[in-house]
């Protein structure tokens, strides 16, 4: 099969942006689970759920400044939903075994995704790219989607915040802190417990964040938010759980694969993806950049 | 000697009654009730094979898989297939079924018992049903896509077209011999080589076992039993959908063994019969079963971590110590 | 003849060095004891040596086979038997079925998918609980032993997988001196009856001296001192190490 240099690069593209979305899903996973040790399987349904609004967002304000407004408002609906739900449920279960910590944030799925049922129905949903955005760009001599870059710039941007925020504020400090000595905080007189509120809070933002950028690209339908999720762990997985950077490659490396996956076999992709963590279980189960234990047995 | 005498013919007595009842129950049902009830009956029959195939895993493995539902799904897919593409005979397909459940559960199993992790292996068996369910969903030349298979050609003697009573029996004779075969696999040396290794894999291994090995063979066990359920849920339906594959039913068999208690033999078939009572009550009121589901879920992490069976068994325990059992 | 050798092992973690070039060498019918204050690299070595991790360097000869790296499963399954500090015992088993199950699997019937499990090694198991004095307990569940027990149990789990080395990481830890006594004068008659080497752990002085044929004496991650009691009470190195808390009685 051969194609050209064009199809690749836009491909290459195309990979990019999606490793960015993606990235901006698997950090708020993997920042929940690094500094407060919890996996939340319900993560993608905070990001179903800033598309869903993101929809609902356009339809009410017309034209571009609905999608501004939606690029504003829907991650902060869902990070205050994502608050509550923190102060109300998770709180109990820090201190249970891992496993009841799972079936919390899955039982959490089922109610999402029936309570988005209830709200917008089971009808496929479209959201419209505004005027601004919706344009080609030339770069090299290929047409591409200003989309695509305006998501990569997103991506970037996060990633640039969080980079900023972990690595320069004291608040970043105590976050990372928290990831390791949670006890120790604690005792030195930080509340713990309102950092994890507020970490929450941010790993929801990001995912609903994510999904009202990628609301233009897709059509909404209530399986977005198992299918992204998936995607979202196998990021992590080859990433390492609880390294943002982790979570940067793992993205950028699936991806690349699925788009160049989409070109072999078009329906498929994923399998690619699949097979990627496979090997990657296989030969470093504790992902490329992620803690290996000493233990073995 | 005499009180153990006792306790034997007891439970042969409460063996019997308990098989009068069930060879009774679908004439009462019918007769009685409707032939909805006896629909149901079934069901839950199915579903409890289900169930306590995957407590297999569940409660005697201690692997929580969020993806058994590929097994059910692979064992009905299968037979379906087989029975409405080739010319294949009934016994033919019902017995590959259950080993293509296996190979699955061979395959997947192989990846998901190198797992690290609760987490790790809570995503990794999620995302293989996920894999199995978009194939079923998307490779319409195959499976028929999202239509699903309608009209199994299930056998005149077996068919549901006028009564489930003919059914009834030969799920009830299948479902008997399967839960026979797995009480003796849990009753055997491997049975209790599994529950140690859920107890504390270290000292497992360091009394020489590969763990990862023994965990292997219980998942494709599993499977295989699951893989009967699918072809028996099949047959129940004359139907067959991407939605056997679907997340959430992974989810009701988990839900099935908490909810039944997961340290129980017979646990999860009691799980099974809550559910399903509960799934037919409910969503003839509301077709939002899964915030229903999500609900109780929450309700059992939080206030019931052993499971309702659970609990009724370590009552039990204690109202046998106080008796001097 | 030597049971265990080791050479130059070595193993560090992150830039600390845990154990830095360890010789030892454990006889036929031996009871060894590595002793040294807390943190001197005891419980890794013993990770070490049973497969739990792997060294950077060295190597360990058991039987004259170099075990060097090989899968903890597979080394107890050679004939090194290990016991933790942190009991590690099958908590929702009863007693019974603890030491029951580590015969089914050492007696090769792990797979047997169809026999009635119960039934067998049944007489192989009460013996063995008599041994470790476990008998009564038999129907509980093991995790509601005391701990004394527990490590009672621990010792019979691993006596089940017919060792001819055991790695004991302090098998009297947590005891009272009754059941500490207890405890030594069965390892003691036990590596006699069944022609045993022993290597262990210890803090308890008087336990060290009481029992040990041999003692290594280690500290920072290497041994400072290793030869027969008597040597090793006069070793000065080692009262420097102990100042203040020779409690050693003279037996």
């Amino acid at each position: 099969m051969d194609f050209d240099a064009s199809m690749l690069f836009i491909q290459f593209i195309s990979g990019l942006s999606r490793a960015m979305i993606l990235f901006l899903i698997a950090s708020g996973l993997t920042l929940v689970f690094g500094v407060m040790g919890v996996v939340n399987f319900a993560h993608g349904s905070f990001y179903m759920i800033g598309a869903y609004m993101a929809f609902t967002l356009t339809q009410g304000l017309t034209g571009s400044v609905g999608f501004w407004a939606a690029l504003l408002i829907a991650p902060t609906i869902v990070c205050i939903i994502g608050g509550l739900v923190e102060v109300i449920l998770l709180r109990r279960i820090y201190d249970k075994e891992h496993l009841l910590q799972i079936l919390l944030t899955y039982a959490l799925i089922f109610i999402f995704n029936d309570a988005i049922k209830m709200i917008w129905g089971v009808d496929l949903r479209i959201v419209d790219l505004p005027e601004s955005l919706a344009g080609f760009l030339t770069l090299f001599g290929h047409r591409f989607p200003v989309y695509y870059f305006f998501i990569i710039g997103v991506g970037l941007a996060v990633a640039l915040l969080l980079w900023l925020l972990l690595k320069k504020t004291r608040f970043g400090k105590l976050l990372r802190a928290s990831a390791e000595h949670r006890q120790m905080v604690d005792l030195l007189g930080y509340n713990v417990g309102g950092l994890f509120t507020l970490v929450f809070i941010m790993a929801t933002w990001l995912g609903g964040l994510s999904g009202a950028v990628i609301a233009p690209t897709v059509r909404l339908s209530l399986g977005m938010g198992i299918e992204i999720i998936i995607e979202a762990f196998i990021v992590v997985i080859v990433g390492g759980l609880g390294n943002i950077w982790g979570a940067l490659l793992g993205a950028l490396i699936a991806g690349q694969i699925y788009a160049f996956g989409i070109l072999y076999v078009p329906n498929y992709a994923m399998a690619f993806l699949f097979i990627l963590a496979a090997v990657i279980i296989i030969f470093r189960p504790y992902g490329l950049l992620g803690k290996q234990a000493q233990a073995r047995g | 000697m005499r009180q153990g005498g006792q306790n034997r013919s007891a439970r042969w007595l409460y063996g019997a009654m308990a098989g009068v009842a069930l060879i009774v129950l679908p004439f009462v049902l019918e007769k009685g009730f409707s032939e909805y009830y006896l629909y149901l009956a079934i069901k839950i029959m199915v579903w409890a094979l289900f169930a306590m195939s995957f407590n297999l895993v569940l409660g005697y493995g201690g692997m929580m898989s969020f993806g058994h539902a590929a097994f059910l799904g692979i064992g009905g897919y299968t037979c379906s297939l087989l029975l409405v593409k080739t010319s294949c005979s009934l016994a033919l397909a019902f017995a590959v079924a259950p080993f293509a459940a296996a190979a699955a559960g061979a395959i997947i199993g192989y990846f998901s018992v190198r797992i690290k992790g609760v987490f790790y292996f809570a995503t990794i068996t999620l995302s293989f049903a996920q894999l199995v369910f978009i194939l079923a969903f998307k490779w319409r030349s195959f499976t028929f896509g999202d239509d699903g298979i309608q009209g199994i050609p299930v056998p005149a003697l077996i068919s549901t077209d006028e009564t489930y009573i003919n059914y009834y029996f030969f799920a009830l004779i299948i479902v008997a011999i399967s839960v026979y075969l797995l009480w003796k696999i849990v009753k055997s040396p491997f049975g209790l080589m599994l529950r140690s290794l859920r107890e504390n894999p270290e000292r497992a291994t360091f009394i020489g076992m590969k763990v990862q090995n023994y965990r292997l063979i219980a998942f494709v066990i599993s499977a295989f039993f699951s893989g009967i359920a699918g072809v028996l849920y099949a047959f129940l339906e004359t139907a067959i959908s991407p939605d056997i594959l679907f997340w959430s039913m992974s989810g009701e068999v988990i839900l099935m063994g908490l909810l039944g208690g997961m340290h129980i033999f017979l646990g999860p078939a009691l799980g099974a019969a809550i559910m399903v009572l509960l799934n037919s009550f409910i969503t003839s009121y509301t077709e939002y079963w899964g915030m229903v589901l999500g609900i109780i879920l929450i309700l059992i992490v939080l206030f019931f971590p052993k499971g309702i069976g659970g609990v009724m068994f370590e009552q039990s325990q204690k109202w046998m110590r106080k008796k001097g059992v | 003849m030597t049971v265990l050798e080791i050479k130059g092992l070595r193993k560090s973690f992150g830039g600390v060095m845990a154990v830095a070039g360890v010789d030892l060498k454990v006889e036929d019918d031996c009871i060894d004891c590595i002793i040294g204050p807390n943190g001197a690299g005891k419980s890794t070595f013993f990770n070490l040596v049973s497969g739990y991790y792997t060294c950077d360097e060295g190597s360990v000869f058991f039987k004259g086979e170099d075990i060097t790296g090989l899968p903890p499963q597979k080394i107890a399954r050679m004939g090194i038997g290990r016991s933790f500090q942190v009991t590690n015992i099958f908590p929702k088993l009863t007693v019974f079925e603890n030491i029951q199950a580590t015969f089914l699997y050492t007696g090769g019937k792990g797979l047997n998918l169809f026999s009635d499990a119960g039934k067998l090694f049944r007489e192989e198991t009460e013996e063995l609980l008599k041994k470790v004095g476990l008998i009564d307990q038999a129907g509980e569940l093991a995790g509601i032993l005391s701990a004394g027990d527990r490590k009672r149990l621990e010792l019979g789990i691993v006596l089940a997988t017919g060792p001819q080395l055991l790695l004991l990481d302090e098998p009297t830890c947590g005891m009272s001196p009754v059941e500490t006594t207890h405890t030594i004068d069965l390892i003691r008659e036990i590596a006699r009856q069944e022609s045993l080497a022993v290597l262990f752990t210890e803090h308890k002085m008087d336990v060290v001296f009481s029992i040990a044929s041999h003692i290594t004496v280690m500290n920072f991650g290497t041994v400072i001192a290793a030869g027969k009691p008597d040597d090793i009470r006069a070793n000065e190195k080692v009262q420097q190490i102990y100042f203040g808390e020779d409690r050693c009685s003279s037996k």
